[in-house]
């Protein structure tokens, strides 16, 4: 079936089946591969994006359901091509990333966490963090990085 | 991890949705919030033929709460919007203090309170919830509904009470008379995890400060979520001292039937049951006086 | 502007923060088609029969590959590490199969490969095949496999024994004779996953045209990788390009397998003449990457009075799951690794590695080094109570003495050679812990009075080495562009440990450019044609000391094309900001860009030997590897009632000799104590006894959250390697080495065990698990 889904402001439109994951339209429709998929079970984040400015796994909808919703994705946080926006920009001061893998959907995370609550304590990031896994990087950096965006 | 194919059916209203319930019957499933039903049909242990998406069905989105009737919560409204309910959270605020349990804000972002009821995880918190606020559901079907209570609607792992047409279209919670003190408390191996034990505690203290009313459930604690209520009668009349909690503990260790998981033993589980339920206790009845 | 050793932001995270770097998932190519595997439900069983017709006739479905239909591309995998030169050795080769043939061996292992227009159509296709299965008894615990009428899990083999290695040095049956203390125990360590957050995946493309293979791999050793399938596929290597473009973690398992599906997938890109790509999904990953970690130790230690070490002698069970193709390499480094920071005069160590019906065990950070430690530091825990020593004064007086390096152990380590320590000092390291962890105070005040206060905190502090940077050799290509920009090549893969900024660190220090300036490329076998992989700490050691090298040897041409512009000597120019001008006059200065052009003159004659370009390749190759050494300390807060741990301090002091990036050593051993952590308290494979994996999704194998990980101080020595010109050791296992044995010293001080009888011996641990333990008292 046809959708018309709105991803980082811009609509697409393409023909899909009603099982596809928003994940896999996201990345594979219309080839916004920044978004991660790395359970599809809905317990790694890596696939996080903002739902109508909230955060959501996008493994665990399916793309037709965003027909009439905003998505947002990490495609969509830098402010011009080349560019970072203030969290990103953290993230690299604070080496908030290794592999990279799981840091796009933290900072879909994040980004919906600082709009709530933005100037957070240590517990409360890494409450907030909770619900994104990372392999590499013992989540210090991380939430350094966070922690850093927020005194911007 | 690909869910199996399904047709998708995305009714705008609630009548609409149980006529189509009614004419696919068991071969179709209610679609709510999807955060236990979709990682199920990405693994392929659920393969519904078809789905019946509440998520345009705008009407079930609702959020009310007055005194006389409590709070009614309708089947499409999502977690997010509880937990950041102020009304909920005066009110009923165990209500805000297991959500805070339930996974995490990108899964409470979607995820529905009638949806999570309806799949009955014995593991979740929320069923226990229900039992210990006696929260209503109000159950809908072509042509009729009914109300049943939370403690006659669990019927065992991932079984309801809800007939092949019905709908868990609406949640009753009544309000907590003055006086009332509630807690939750669990142990999961993460933040997030299903709990290896839960316990909601609900308290009331009459004028004398003495216990008039006492209600226990725990999650994870059996094929269903348990009412401990011998436990609860006995906190009756008490004046609610740790020596009355440890009381309660030991009797609700007898009133549950941990079914033990890769996590946890059932021995361990009933450990925690001990441990918990007069830190729990204590917490209510210190937010009761 | 040196950029070396200062804890520079890294070149790589621009590009991964915009979401926009390569991952091979990410690739896409007209007319791809995908894969997925119908796999083994069963742990052991015959194949009876297997039928793929409805799942060749779905829609969409392209083709569904057999074992019969591979014909002689049917082999088992190369034997990837072959075993060590001990007397004595036995070593039985199993290696992997791609397809099952007659016998499954573990639950998962792929029996037809279903190729299909998407991936859902694939999965919906594997539903179609239908298997009949005599299902055989299962071998999962490892003394019961070598028991008699314990089936066998390669029949033929008529034994589950995969290894046996004997070594020794000393006289440890004197050593005991004449000891003062003699302490035996069994210690037992299970099995985890590496669980990369990004899974595995292969992408494969045949270009008739070019004649020429592309494959895209999640590979931490693309060289390899080109080598094997070029073989394989009865290609030259030319024809191959194996690329691993950003990978999502690798940990180890992401080695040079030779998966499965690694050989598979590009078969069908020829075989098919479209382009074909797997990912795994989380589920496959949980029994088709492989793990590591089971073993059973039976170790006794023999001490004088006043606690010094006399001997060792450790006989262990080493699970190696269903075949063995990389070898060796994890016991060895759990009996090599064993002895620690110590003098052990008679070490007396047998192993013998166990086939059973599970996943394949390889290396995974740390890679059998944690076991070595946890028996080494429990049995010193063990002799302090006995010997009612402070257990900081037990390590102290058995630690190889500074002056003592190099410092041979008398065995053989994982790379062959015999393992010599080449640099060290252990009692600074131990001294700074102490200090941080706030030690004396703990013992002293702090932990009295927690548990006066009914509280439940305890302390850990235990002492690692790490063999790190080991042969045989990596290369480097170093090129200044004619845009000024100067281009780094290695062969070795990057999953994350910052090589585009460390490597390019090692560059700007020699030619004066900005780190930005310098571009790496890894994993790219077009790019770099020689190498091995990133693997056992290597990395910087290795693939960075070539690094170093070529880009010594490009300054030489610099400065030699310079001094022939200026016409004046080498000595007399400065080369800084990534220009060269003659000292004292430095508006006259001509920029690497320029002097790249003069470097391949378009016109003219050059002098006969002359070689085109400012540009060198170099290789390195340690002669043995270097020893990084370290201690971790914590405190630890257990809730009494659901022994919940709560880590209140944790502090690691660790020598890796000269530090390039301090920052990215900083995440290296972040994310390598966080690894501990979750293989100490949080993760652990449960089977059933059919060998049935019971936990295999993200929900029910627990990766350590935000919540979980404290935050960590970090302190460093430095003792430099003399093994390599950077005087650089590894770090990326330190973090995760010691952290077992440091929650099992942890965990007894804090619930106060040893005054109950009770001894933790085990790892993982988990709140349950730990509850078992203490009813036992």
């Amino acid at each position: 079936m046809k959708v018309t889904i709105r991803v980082n402001g811009v609509e697409h439109t393409r023909e899909v089946e009603p099982r596809l994951l928003l994940s896999d339209f996201l990345r594979h429709e219309i080839g916004l591969t920044g978004t991660h998929v790395g359970c599809e079970h809905g317990v790694c984040g890596a696939c996080t994006i903002l739902w109508d400015g909230a955060p959501a796994r996008s493994c665990l909808a399916f793309a037709v359901q965003a027909e009439g919703h905003e998505i947002r994705t990490v495609e969509g946080l830098a402010p011009a091509p080349g560019k970072l926006n203030p969290l990103q920009q953290a993230f690299q001061d604070a080496h908030g990333l290794q592999c990279g893998y799981c840091t796009p959907g933290i900072l879909m995370t994040m980004t919906a966490f600082l709009e709530d609550n933005p100037k957070p304590d240590e517990a409360q990031v890494r409450e907030a963090l909770s619900g994104n896994l990372c392999r590499c990087t013992g989540y210090q950096h991380i939430v350094d990085a966070v922690l850093l965006a927020s005194q911007a | 991890m690909k869910p199996a194919p399904f047709a998708w059916h995305a009714p705008e209203d609630v009548a609409e949705a149980l006529a189509l319930k009614a004419s696919h019957g068991e071969a179709a499933r209610f679609l709510a919030g999807g955060q236990s039903l979709v990682p199920a049909m990405n693994f392929r242990v659920a393969q519904p033929a078809v789905l019946v998406d509440l998520n345009r069905v705008s009407a079930l989105d609702s959020l009310n709460f007055d005194a006389a009737g409590g709070l009614r919560i309708g089947a499409m409204c999502r977690y997010r919007r509880i937990e950041r309910d102020a009304e909920v959270a005066r009110h009923l605020p165990l209500l805000v203090e297991a959500l805070a349990e339930v996974a995490h804000p990108q899964i409470r972002t979607r995820g529905t309170l009638a949806g999570n009821l309806s799949h009955a995880d014995p593991a979740s918190e929320m069923p226990a919830v229900m039992l210990a606020l006696e929260a209503r559901f109000l159950l809908r079907r072509q042509g009729g509904e009914r109300l049943v209570a939370a403690r006659d609607f669990f019927l065992g792992p991932l079984a309801t009470a809800l007939a092949e047409d019905e709908m868990l279209a609406e949640i009753h919670i009544p309000a907590l008379p003055p006086g009332s003190g509630t807690a939750f408390l669990e142990v999961a191996r993460r933040r997030g995890d299903y709990a290896m034990m839960g316990v909601a505690a609900v308290l009331r203290r009459g004028p004398d400060g003495r216990c008039v009313a006492a209600r226990l459930a725990l999650c994870s604690a059996g094929p269903t979520p348990i009412l401990a209520d011998r436990a609860a009668a006995n906190l009756v009349g008490t004046r609610l001292t740790g020596e009355d909690f440890a009381a309660a503990a030991a009797l609700v260790v007898t009133e549950i039937d941990p079914m033990g998981s890769v996590q946890a033993s059932p021995a361990y589980q009933r450990h925690l049951a001990g441990v918990l339920v007069p830190r729990a206790l204590a917490l209510a009845a210190e937010r009761a006086a | 502007m040196n950029s070396f050793g200062r804890p520079l932001t890294r070149n790589e995270d621009p590009r991964l923060l915009r979401g926009e770097a390569l991952f091979v998932d990410d690739v896409e190519l007209p007319g791809l088609l995908h894969v997925t595997f119908f796999r083994s439900p069963h742990a052991h069983a015959h194949l009876l029969s297997l039928d793929v017709s409805a799942a060749r006739a779905r829609a969409g479905v392209v083709a569904v590959v057999t074992a019969a239909d591979l014909g002689d591309y049917w082999q088992p995998g190369p034997l990837l590490v072959p075993p060590p030169p001990v007397p004595g050795m036995v070593f039985n080769q199993r290696c992997q199969v791609p397809l099952v043939r007659d016998t499954a061996r573990h639950v998962g292992e792929p029996v037809a490969m279903v190729i299909a227009e998407s991936r859902y159509i694939a999965e919906d296709a594997v539903g179609d095949i239908f298997a009949e299965w005599e299902t055989l008894p299962a071998v999962g615990d490892l003394e019961a496999a070598l028991a008699p009428g314990a089936a066998f899990v390669h029949a033929d083999l008529g034994t589950n024994v995969a290894a046996e290695v004997h070594q020794a040095r000393g006289d440890y049956v004197a050593a005991a004779r004449s000891a003062h203390l003699v302490l035996k125990r069994r210690f037992t360590y299970d099995r985890g996953a590496s669980i990369p957050m990004e899974t595995r995946g292969v992408v494969a493309q045949w270009d008739p045209r070019a004649d020429r293979l592309t494959v895209w791999d999640t590979t931490q050793a693309p060289v390899v990788i080109r080598n094997g399938l070029a073989a394989m596929l009865g290609l030259s290597e030319r024809q191959v390009r194996v690329v691993a473009p950003n990978i999502g973690g690798g940990f180890g398992p992401k080695m040079m397998m030779f998966y499965p599906e690694e050989v598979l997938v590009p078969w069908a890109a020829m075989r098919l003449g479209r382009p074909v790509k797997w990912i795994e999904d989380r589920l496959e990953h949980f029994f088709s990457t492989t793990h590591e970690r089971s073993q059973i130790h039976d170790a006794e230690i023999a001490l004088d009075a006043s606690g010094k070490i006399l001997g060792i002698k450790d006989e262990f069970l080493h699970d190696t799951g269903a075949y063995d193709p990389y070898g060796l390499t994890v016991p060895l480094n759990s009996q090599c690794t064993l002895l620690g920071c110590y003098v052990v005069p008679a070490y007396d160590s047998r192993f013998t590695a166990v086939f059973t019906n599970r996943t394949l065990v390889t290396p995974y950070r740390g890679a059998g080094r944690q076991h070595g430690v946890f028996v080494m530091e429990r049995l010193l825990d063990l002799a302090a109570r006995e010997l009612g020593l402070d257990r900081a004064e037990i390590r102290r007086r058995n630690f190889i003495p500074a002056d003592a390096f190099p410092f041979d152990q008398g065995v053989i380590y994982q790379d062959f050679s015999q393992l010599s320590y080449d640099s060290g000092d252990y009692e600074p390291i131990l001294d700074k812990a102490l200090a941080a962890i706030g030690y004396d105070d703990f013992v002293a005040r702090v932990q009295p009075a927690a548990r006066a206060a009914g509280r439940s905190l305890g302390l850990g502090l235990v002492c690692y080495v790490e063999g790190t940077g080991i042969g045989p050799y990596e290369g480097a290509k170093v090129q200044v562009q004619s845009s000024g920009k100067v281009s780094l090549a290695t062969g070795i893969g990057s999953q994350g440990q910052g090589h585009a900024t460390a490597f390019a660190q090692v560059v700007a220090e020699q030619l004066g450019v900005d780190l930005r300036d310098v571009e790496v490329t890894t994993g790219d076998t077009d790019q770099f044609y020689w190498g091995v992989g990133t693997f056992a700490s290597r990395g910087a050691v290795v693939a960075g000391s070539a690094a170093h090298e070529a880009a010594k040897v490009v300054r030489q041409k610099v400065l030699r094309t310079a001094a022939a512009h200026f016409e004046c000597a080498e000595e007399d120019l400065v080369l800084a900001d990534g220009k060269v001008h003659v000292a004292g006059v430095p508006d006259h200065a001509i920029t690497l860009g320029k002097l790249a052009g003069l470097a391949n003159p378009m016109r003219g004659a050059v002098t006969p030997g002359t070689e085109p370009g400012l540009e060198a390749t170099s290789y390195f190759g340690p002669a043995s590897g270097a020893t990084a050494s370290g201690v971790h300390a914590m405190i630890v807060e257990f809730d009494a009632g659901t022994l919940r741990p709560t880590i209140l301090d944790y502090v690691v002091v660790h020598d890796c000799g000269t530090v390039i990036n301090p920052l990215i050593l900083a995440g290296q051993i972040h994310g390598g104590v966080a690894q501990g952590i979750g293989n100490a308290f949080f993760e652990q494979l449960a089977w059933d006894e059919n060998g049935q994996l019971l936990n295999a999704s993200l929900a029910d194998y627990l990766i350590p959250t935000a919540l979980d990980v404290p935050r960590m101080r970090l302190e460093h020595t430095v003792t430099p390697s003399p093994l390599n010109p950077l005087g650089v050791k590894g770090a990326g296992e330190a973090g995760a080495i010691p952290v077992g044995a440091l929650f099992a010293q942890a965990i007894e001080d804090a619930l106060d065990l040893p005054a109950r009888g009770i001894e933790i011996l085990e790892m993982p641990l988990s709140p349950c698990r730990l509850w078992e333990i203490t009813q036992r008292g």
